[in-house]
């Protein structure tokens, strides 16, 4: 038996030993590919807030990383064009700076998780997945057929964005800026499901009544959760789009939200490396079936399914043996 | 606008409407029932449409082509069902989503591995291909007329099924209390298998039905899976009623939103742009809907909280 | 390294004096992202097919192509575009179907010094503004189908048309593309959902609005609904689209409803060229289906840069541009030349859906457009 902690640092390191002996080999398609799987861990690390910690299964958190991604795409295209976004009533420029983009994404994606959230967690159960799946379509549609950013074409940013200091257009140096970030996040939400705030958390989860009599509001709690979490999917939105240097209504379709859930799944729910061992593990089999057959999309069904099937708790539940989560 | 024009849109909507309340009813009964969200429902749409296709191509004949359709989707829903969904039950929703949503991808690409890559042909019977004038004179295609008769025979067949008969009275026992039916002596899993297979059988029937008038091919139930969740999400979960209601508001809505929201911006904007804002806003206007109902409402319109 | 590029490039051009030598060149390595899955995997399959087929007739092994699915995702096949780029280093990339696709991968691409070929899909910023040196399309501008029907119906006389497609950039190009050259009165214009397939509540919109023609930009599935609800609706408003409705693999699902619609294509099975009437033959033999104007697009691409490689080493990339500048190859389409922006200037034809036994199919009936260019060139400055 593995303790779960030991399996976290191992997967972390695994990672970051990928990354580094992809550079020393001078592969550096291998980074990006590694890049791609920490930047969807965090899309997943964001989502499993709200979901395992939260059991708020939202089935449209392709609405907060189309967001992030959006906003990284209008204020780089603005940059790249030297047109301002705005001028009246008054001058908002463009920016090709990561910090400012990652401070807006995370302000934009926030603030409507924050609007789905109160209009959506008054529902619970099945009727939850589904509201929160139509306000993903509602921006979906919005994002297609709005001309100005490439509607469904989407919008393609020439030049990475820059990080003071950094070279972000070298593969490996963005890696470090991403995995850095993650790390962060994960600290971050580690520190905050530890917390009382998290405690309760769970609380309401497993019984708002209990919650409720200690003289706590589950509705807030789980507002402040939903928005934190949309802010976290938001922020890996935007170093998506970095990573790709190009934004489109993908982003936004509910097909993105299952392959967020599917990371969650794949490492196990509520378990603090779960998205990344799941996002990691999806990319890992996209490319090696993808390489198989043409035809790799049925493999991949029939693994998730016996994921699902027969290994509950995940891939990490799977290795360290238990069932459940450490609360 | 005309009115023969506005009464040719309603007619529209409304069958749009049946055709969601086909796919909605299996999708609604199989939660009502089983507890199951099954996101595959789309796959089994698909399934009817391709099964009527094959045949209509080997035989010419439309008949039996609905008839294979019902047939090879209860078939392949029934299998699915035993090999699959019968471990879910007892499942949180997270891990139904998911399982279902892999069943997806394995459909889709079976499917592609088995007929290719190119659209399939199914076209509507000669004798139904025209249009029939009705009072009032408007010339409505006798297609389309036909699903719409299609949608009210089944839509009454299924209230008298489940009123009436003896698997009806189990079916919503089983809604009510899933543990008492089994200790009445109810087979209850040869029940879920049943309507299992019942709800699957409607969607391979709309498939089949909208296939001869649109295309037959892969991916071609995600769409209408989509919309049939929204149906049922207003008609509230588990009620046949609700998904009949729910399937002819999102039918009217989203056909005359279509319609009447360019001409409404034209008003008072210029032509192009016009079409082009009332257009957007139409392609989302069933989602502002079933927000809108989940916010006054939220187990739907006849869901139970 | 230098010193030897400069060496072949000598000898390259020595070898063109000397009436060139086709294999006397290096090895080139071509990056292929096309869609090999899911509901647009029929177009991807053609042109790969067709790409495929030039190569092999050509007997020059000298070329190495890689092939991977987009899956018709952006970020899959940016992705892609990074690997062909970063792990494959290939040398010329081409096969994207979609604009939206080719707006994520091409312009990253050739800022990196690659070239691109596009057997399909041309947007219009890559026409005008966004025009590149290393960029080449041997398809169309997206417009210029729309521009020769909107020519066509103008021909004819047609004075009150109905114009119908989704809403979306492609979709509004389209119309305008159509309106540029129509000159006549429009009796409606509506923007349907992109991925709509139930057009009654159109079709209605049509029968009531008086118009002598309907012109419909759907691609895909979308179109195969249309037609068919028009046939069954009894409106019998003739039909105009451009050949993205009407190609081999759409036909055959549509069935009975296509027959006599006009379409416009730059290309035709029955186009009465030597390299045409070959090609039709061959990949009918080759593959057991009847060609569409994706895989002439694909066989045309790869029939360039073979004429290209036979003329420059593709590591002399100033040289290598030249020689596909000249598109010195011979098209299945007859004539063919590049534009200042890399696009070409070609015949547009009018085609007529016919039935040929049991197969549905094209006859030309008449050209459009003769060597029409794209609207955009003039934005363009190279």
């Amino acid at each position: 038996m593995i303790s779960e902690r030991f399996l976290n640092y191992t997967v972390a390191l695994l990672i970051l030993g990928m990354a580094l002996g992809a550079w020393v080999m001078d592969e550096p398609f291998l980074i990006t590919l590694t890049t791609k799987a920490v930047i969807l861990a965090l899309a997943g690390v964001g989502l499993n807030l709200a979901l395992g910690q939260g059991g708020l299964i939202s089935l449209g958190h392709a609405a907060f990383f189309g967001l992030g991604g959006y906003a990284m795409g209008v204020l780089a295209s603005h940059a790249q064009n030297f047109t301002p976004i705005m001028e009246t009533p008054f001058l908002i420029e463009g920016t090709n700076s990561m910090p400012i983009i990652w401070l807006v994404a995370i302000v934009v994606s926030s603030f409507f998780a924050f609007v789905i959230g109160l209009f959506s967690l008054r529902t619970s159960g099945v009727y939850f997945i589904m509201v929160t799946l139509a306000f993903g379509q509602m921006l979906y549609y919005f994002s297609i057929s709005w001309p100005a950013y490439g509607g469904e074409d989407g919008l393609s940013i020439y030049v990475r964005n820059s990080f003071p200091g950094l070279n972000t257009l070298d593969p490996i140096q963005f890696f470090g800026i991403c995995f850095v970030v993650l790390m962060v996040v994960i600290y971050g939400v580690n520190r905050l499901t530890h917390s009382s705030f998290g405690l309760a958390l769970n609380g309401a989860r497993q019984n708002a009544q209990r919650i409720r009599t200690v003289g706590l509001n589950p509705f807030k709690i789980q507002l402040i959760a939903f928005t934190i979490s949309g802010a976290i999917t938001g922020l890996a939105g935007a170093l998506f789009a970095d990573l790709n240097r190009f934004i489109s209504p993908t982003m936004f379709s509910w097909q993105t939200s299952g392959e967020i859930m599917v990371f969650i799944i794949l490492g196990g729910v509520a378990r603090l490396y779960g998205p990344v061992v799941g996002a990691a593990l999806f990319i890992l089999l996209e490319h090696w079936l993808g390489g198989l057959s043409e035809f790799w999309h049925i493999y991949l069904g029939v693994i998730l399914l016996s994921v699902v099937l027969f290994a509950r708790g995940g891939l990490i539940g799977a290795l360290s043996k238990k069932e459940n989560a450490d609360a | 606008m005309s009115t023969v024009l506005i009464i040719e849109q309603i007619l529209n909507g409304l069958q749009f409407g049946v055709m969601l309340f086909l796919m909605a009813a299996g999708l609604t009964l199989i939660f009502g029932v089983m507890g199951l969200i099954n996101l595959a429902h789309g796959s089994l749409y698909m399934v009817g449409a391709f099964a009527a296709a094959a045949v209509a191509a080997s035989t010419g004949s439309f008949l039996l082509a609905l008839a294979a359709s019902l047939a090879a989707a209860a078939i392949v829903g029934a299998v699915v069902e035993l090999v699959v969904i019968r471990r879910l039950y007892d499942r949180d929703h997270l891990d139904q989503v998911l399982a279902t949503f892999a069943l997806i991808l394995i459909f889709s690409e079976s499917t592609r591995w088995l007929f290719g890559s190119f659209p399939l042909f199914l076209d509507v019977p000669k004798a139904l291909s025209g249009t029939v004038t009705l009072p009032g004179g408007i010339a409505y295609s006798s297609y389309r007329l036909m699903i719409i008769l299609v949608g009210v025979a089944v839509a009454i067949g299924l209230f008298l099924l489940i009123s009436k008969t003896r698997i009806g009275m189990r079916i919503r026992a089983g809604e009510n209390d899933r543990e008492m039916i089994g200790a009445l002596g109810v087979d209850i899993s040869k029940l879920y298998t049943l309507v299992f297979a019942l709800g699957a059988a409607l969607a391979g029937l709309s498939g089949a039905l909208v296939g001869a008038i649109q295309s037959v091919q892969v991916g071609m139930g995600e769409p209408v899976l989509i919309l049939a969740f929204v149906v049922i999400v207003i008609g509230g979960i588990g009620s046949i009623k609700g998904a009949l209601v729910g399937a002819l508001l999102v039918g009217l809505t989203d056909t005359l939103g279509r319609v009447m929201l360019p001409l409404f911006f034209a008003n008072f904007m210029e032509q192009s742009s016009a079409t082009s804002v009332g257009s957007s806003l139409a392609s989302m206007s069933i989602y502002i809907l079933m927000a809108a109902v989940l916010i006054f409402k939220p187990t739907g319109l006849f869901g139970r909280a | 390294m230098k010193i030897k590029s400069i060496l072949l490039a000598a000898v390259s051009v020595a070898a063109l004096a000397s009436s060139a030598i086709a294999e006397g060149h290096g090895k080139l390595k071509v990056g292929m992202i096309t869609t090999l899955s899911g509901g647009g995997a029929g177009l991807g399959i053609d042109v790969r097919d067709g790409f495929m087929l030039a190569i092999k007739e050509s007997g020059n092994d000298n070329v190495e192509v890689v092939i991977e699915d987009d899956q018709q995702k952006p970020d899959i096949a940016v992705q892609l575009a990074d690997k062909m780029i970063q792990s494959e280093k290939v040398d010329v990339m081409t096969g994207i179907i979609w604009s939206n696709l080719a707006m994520a991968v091409v312009p990253s691409a050739v800022a990196q010094g690659k070239f691109y070929l596009s057997p399909n899909a041309g947007p219009s910023a890559l026409a005008g503004k966004a025009c590149n040196p290393n960029y080449f399309n041997v398809a169309w501008q997206n417009d210029n189908l729309h521009e020769a029907a909107g020519a066509y119906a103008t021909e004819a006389g047609l004075k009150n048309s109905f114009i119908m497609a989704p809403n979306y950039p492609a979709g509004q190009d389209a119309l305008n593309g159509y309106k540029r050259f129509y000159k006549g009165e429009l009796a409606g214009e509506v923007f349907t959902k992109l991925g709509q397939t139930d057009y009654a509540a159109e079709i209605a919109q049509i029968r009531a609005s008086g118009a002598d023609s309907v012109y419909f930009f759907l691609p895909g599935g979308m179109g195969i609904s249309f037609m068919k609800q028009y046939a069954g609706s009894g409106v019998d408003i003739p039909l105009i689209g451009p050949a993205f409705s009407f190609d081999q693999g759409i036909l055959q699902a549509v069935g009975d409803a296509a027959l006599g619609v006009k379409n416009t294509s730059q290309w035709g099975k029955d186009l009465d060229n030597e390299t045409n009437v070959a090609f039709v033959k061959t990949f009918q033999a080759e593959y057991g289906r009847l060609p569409s104007l994706y895989a002439s697009q694909g066989f045309d691409t790869a029939n360039l840069l073979l004429s290209a490689m036979g003329k420059a080493d593709v590591k002399d990339a100033d040289a290598f541009r030249a020689a596909l500048k000249e598109a010195d190859f011979k098209s299945t389409r007859g004539d063919f030349s590049f534009g200042n922006n890399n696009h070409p200037i070609q015949d547009i034809y009018v085609r007529e859906v016919i039935k040929e036994g049991d197969v549905f199919t094209n006859k030309i009936i008449g050209t459009a457009l003769k060597d029409h260019a794209d609207a955009f060139a003039t934005e363009c400055d190279m």
